[in-house]
């Protein structure tokens, strides 16, 4: 080295100047090092007091956020109320559901944590989609149900690999489940998650999965079925894996609803129907359903799982809409079923007495317009009991003449007709009766021709088949009856179950009992349906068939002599029958619909009788469970 | 004192016994319970599962306790004539680990040599001290004075500096900074010239800070308000300030920190560890682990008052800066004082590389307590 920073030894002349140049420098360092030291102290000191403002001063408030941090209250859903039909069958239950859950705030790239997801158990595009959408709708720290209906395979294979799956959390629900599959979508309806509009107040319904009833009792008894939230305080960790529980507060569980109808009895008049029908069987006495089947329907199960693109679209295109509950949404015209109002109507505005004769030529001239009977040769002389039996057109056209449109649309609206049900199936349609007012209304005028068309059950007149099985009840009756369906909420019977609930129509029982003989002689007394009369051990049962025409008969068919079996099944008329029984001591009420059945009395009366025998099997006074003869007793 | 002195002087070799009779026991002792400590932390950290942290960091200090005795016993000359082969060694790890290095977060800061991972820029903070107690060692008080003398130290500092700013890993980089400065300091250098350069650091700053990573600059507006991104950067210091306040005066006891088992505190085995110690063990805790490591940084002030040498006084500033700076800048950041910055805390953390600077730091250390009373003379070739 040439040249030598340290410099030599004799540089400051010698070990003396050494000596004193190291005693300079020492003290130099000396107090240098004690500023060095001093400083450090201070910052040992600066730490000491921040520590004690953080675990002292400040201790109490960070205490409460790591009591926050820890613990996570989360809402659970109670266990939904069961829906049980009257023999306490389950027809809505719930099974165990393993589903796996995302928290978006818990994972740092959601698209990351679904690939890998994907790895492990795959995931189709649509369902990333949703899952995305769903992140973005919701708040970061809500879970969004990935896939629902794990199995235990693949419920394990996620939780092995939970470490790389941050957010991640597998859980157990329920799941709705319909036994009795697609027989009794209609009266119970389905779950499915709840439309945006319907998160309200409810915290319940922001859970993820949570269903609610969209239709049929799930949607009218939700509030009971679904009961009230619990919480539970888990403690956590920091991606959100619950450790422990370390409080519980027991929601309140939805409570069981029972309904009146038999699964078993719905299940085999499904069967005996074809697809178009529908059949609604009241308990006359009180109005409770005790079926109410149609075809096609569908099944709730699916529903629940989510329905694909493909199922809405085959349902919704489909020409016999399956969804549609046409017991209660299907409108058709009443036809000569509607007869029974028109005579009441007729008896009671005193324009009619029971031994009035009206002559049935064929056809009634009014005006320049001509109204043919069914019967082209005409009836003959016909009185108010004769002209129901034999269903004749011209009696009612005249007595419809003489009483008016709107004193029969009142005596229909007191036989439940038109008027709004109160079933407990939302949606349910409350149909029309015309009345001069209603026309005018839209700005058309009424004439006596129009009054005349409607004396017979046709025109302008929308009913359900529920409401003919009302009316039905009401004339075995006399009591104006309400068709439900709820008998106990919770195990406590509800109100409506006894006769005795229900107010009288307050008609006079002469003109009830001349109308139910009528009806008992249209199924016994040789009158139109004599091919419905029960085997004698049910007791005798009254009946009254309808036949509605969807398309008009021309002229010159009706010349050529018509005869519905030659045109398309969709141009014949719709089938009608409405009957109760037994007729001393009425049990059942029964409407029958047979969608382009061609005549009441060929395609309904006979199914209507299949339907009451199977009703008197399984629920008859004469069976040992004696369920529906026992009840209001 | 005269007898040992003669005894070194005139034989290295022997009187290994009586060197190691000279080695400060206590200091040692301090070390090992020091270590206990770690070793505590870090059971709790492996949930009580020994195996998981805490029997490696015995090894490690074992070993670390071997290396640290055996370079105790070194001759303290001997260092001084190699501190520039040492430092050159530590510039060339730093150049290695730019070119072949493992990437952590974003930086590339470790090697691998056979089966320990080693991260040069903490051997060359020790490095740059030993370097600096040579080259300041001689000086004189004009010496110290001619900025043609302090040029090259200058450049000493500022070349690893930079080499690890490039990593890039700023917090390193300023501590390497600091610790050149303090034996600036300590060897005498005008107070005016540290105002000089601080003023031109201040100019700097903001130019420095345009050329900052992302996440380095992340780092700085959050530590400017944590609150603002509780989930993002801000996370760790806000879990940690909770840890460490819900920890109270006498903490939640052992294995009941419920921050550090829940894993809402980050990195708890190693950046961390000093707030779940002071969660489970409360201030008392906290201020007794302090309290022991002002100790250590008490002992370095030690050494160098008792050193009858100026290298002996300069490598015991630096080593002691350089602890104090390790400790501060840890205990600071978890407090939520300064930005986080993953630098460790001396024989608590967890860390093979760590451990094994740091015990090589003090042995460096006892080697200049042993041999204090050294007569250094001047060096030659």
């Amino acid at each position: 080295m040439s040249w030598r920073p340290w410099g030599g030894q004799g540089a400051l002349g010698g070990q003396r100047g050494v000596r004193k140049e190291e005693e300079r420098r020492r003290g130099i360092f000396t107090r240098r090092a004690a500023v060095l030291g001093a400083i450090q102290l201070g910052a040992f000191g600066f730490l000491g007091s921040r520590l004690y403002r953080l675990q002292i001063e400040e201790g109490a408030r960070y205490a409460t956020l790591a009591e926050e941090n820890r613990v996570s209250a989360r809402l659970f859903a109670p266990p939904r109320g069961r829906v049980l039909d009257r023999n306490g069958r389950v027809v809505a239950g719930n099974r165990l559901n393993w589903r796996a859950l995302l928290v978006a705030e818990q994972t740092a790239d959601v698209a990351a944590t679904l690939q890998t997801f994907s790895s492990i158990v795959p995931l189709a595009d649509h369902e990333k989609a949703r899952i995305e959408r769903e992140v973005r709708r919701n708040r970061r720290f809500v879970p969004v149900i990935i896939r629902e209906f794990l199995s235990w395979e693949e419920m394990a294979r996620i939780e092995v690999n939970a470490p790389d799956l941050p957010g991640v959390t597998v859980d157990m629900g329920t799941t709705r489940i319909y036994p009795e599959t697609e027989h009794l979508a209609h009266v119970v309806g389905y779950v499915a998650a709840p439309a945006e509009a319907d998160v309200g107040d409810d915290p319940l319904l922001q859970l993820p999965g949570i269903r609610v009833g969209r239709a049929g009792v799930e949607r009218h008894h939700d509030r009971v079925l679904r009961g009230r939230a619990g919480a539970v305080q888990v403690e956590v960790n920091a991606v959100g894996r619950v450790i422990r529980e370390l409080d519980r507060r027991e929601g309140i569980p939805g409570q069981d609803v029972q309904i009146s109808v038999d699964s078993e009895l719905q299940k085999a008049i499904r069967g005996k129907i074809e697809e178009g029908t529908s059949a609604v069987l009241l308990d006359a006495r009180n109005g409770e359903v005790l079926a109410m089947a149609t075809k096609p329907s569908f099944d709730p199960n699916i529903f629940n799982a989510g329905v694909s693109a493909a199922q809405w679209r085959q349902w919704t295109a489909s020409r016999s809409t399956p969804l549609i509950n046409k017991a209660t949404n299907g409108l058709y015209a009443p036809g000569s079923t509607f007869k029974m109002i028109v005579g009441l109507a007729a008896l009671e505005a005193k324009v009619c007495r029971p031994g009035d004769i009206v002559s049935c030529p064929g056809h009634l001239d009014y005006g320049d317009t001509r109204f043919h009977c069914h019967l082209r040769s005409g009836h003959g002389g016909m009185n108010l009991r004769s002209a129901i039996m034999a269903s004749c057109d011209v009696y009612f056209y005249e007595m419809a003449r003489r009483v008016g449109m709107d004193r029969i649309a009142a005596m229909a609206n007191r036989f439940g007709l038109g008027v709004d049900l109160e079933i407990e199936l939302p949606g349910t349609r409350r149909g029309l009766v015309p009345t001069r007012g209603w026309r005018q209304a839209q700005g058309k005028p009424w004439s006596i021709g129009d009054t005349i068309v409607h004396g017979i059950g046709q025109g302008f007149y929308q009913i359900t088949p529920l409401a003919l099985a009302v009316m039905t009840a009401r004339l075995a009756t006399g009591r104006a009856v309400q068709p439900h369906l709820t008998r106990a909420i919770g195990g406590r019977p509800v109100r409506g179950s006894r006769p005795e609930d229900w107010p009288s129509l307050g008609i006079a029982d002469a003109d009830m009992r001349l109308i139910r003989e009528s009806m008992w002689g249209v199924v016994n007394g040789g009158g139109t349906a004599g091919v419905a009369r029960l085997p004698g051990q049910y007791g005798q049962m009254a009946g009254k068939t309808g036949t509605t025409q969807v398309r008009r008969v021309t002229r010159e068919q009706r010349e050529r002599g018509f005869n519905v079996s030659q045109v398309p099944r969709e141009w014949r008329p719709h089938a009608l029958f409405v009957c109760y029984a037994p007729h001393d001591n009425p049990l059942f009420a029964l409407s029958v619909i047979v969608e382009h059945g061609s005549s009441g009395s060929g395609a309904a009366a006979p199914l209507a009788r299949d339907i009451m025998v199977e009703a008197f099997q399984r629920l008859g006074p004469q069976r040992p469970g004696q369920r529906v003869a026992e009840a209001g007793r | 004192m005269i007898f040992e002195r003669r005894l070194l002087t005139r034989d290295r070799g022997a009187g290994i016994l009586e060197k190691l009779w000279q080695i400060p026991w206590s200091f040692v002792l301090l070390l090992c319970g020091v270590a206990a400590i770690g070793y505590v932390a870090l059971l709790s950290a492996g949930s009580g599962n020994a195996d998981l942290y805490a029997q490696k960091h015995a090894i490690r200090f074992g070993f670390g306790l071997v290396v640290m005795l055996g370079l105790a016993l070194v001759d303290i000359r001997l260092i001084a004539r190699f501190a520039w082969v040492g430092y050159l060694g530590g510039i060339v790890l730093l150049v290695l680990v730019l070119m072949h290095g493992n990437v952590g977060k974003g930086a590339q800061r470790w090697i691998d040599i056979g089966p320990v991972q080693l991260q040069p820029s903490e051997l060359m903070k020790i490095m740059l001290v030993v370097a600096l107690a040579a080259w300041f060692h001689r000086a004189s008080w004009e010496r110290i004075g001619n900025p043609l003398f302090l040029i090259p130290a200058a450049i000493a500092v500022l070349l690893p500096m930079g080499l690890i700013l490039k990593q890039p890993n700023l917090g390193t980089a300023l501590i390497t900074g600091m610790v050149g400065a303090a034996v600036f300091w300590a060897a005498g250098v005008r107070w005016w010239k540290f105002a000089l350069i601080g003023a031109a650091g201040a100019v700097a700053a903001p130019i420095a800070y345009e050329r900052l990573h992302d996440y380095q600059r992340a780092r700085i507006t959050t530590f400017l308000d944590p609150e603002s991104d509780p989930l993002g950067a801000g996370y760790n210091i806000i879990q940690s300030k909770i840890a460490l306040g819900s920890g109270g005066l006498w903490g939640k006891g052992f294995l009941q920190g419920t921050q550090g088992h829940l894993n809402f505190l980050p990195e708890k085995q190693t950046d961390f560890i000093f707030t779940m110690i002071a969660e489970e063990f409360g201030l008392v805790g906290a201020v007794t682990t302090l309290g022991m490591l002002m100790l250590v940084v008490a002992f370095c002030y030690l050494v160098a008052f008792r050193s009858k040498h100026q290298f002996g006084r300069l490598l015991a500033i630096g080593l002691g800066t350089n602890y104090f700076l390790y400790i501060f800048v840890n205990v600071a950041m978890v407090t939520g004082s300064i930005p986080v910055g993953g630098v460790p805390l001396p024989l608590i953390s967890h860390g093979g590389s760590a451990m094994l600077t740091v015990m090589v730091g003090f042995g460096l250390l006892l080697s200049a307590y042993v041999h204090r009373d050294a007569e250094m003379g001047p060096m030659r070739e």
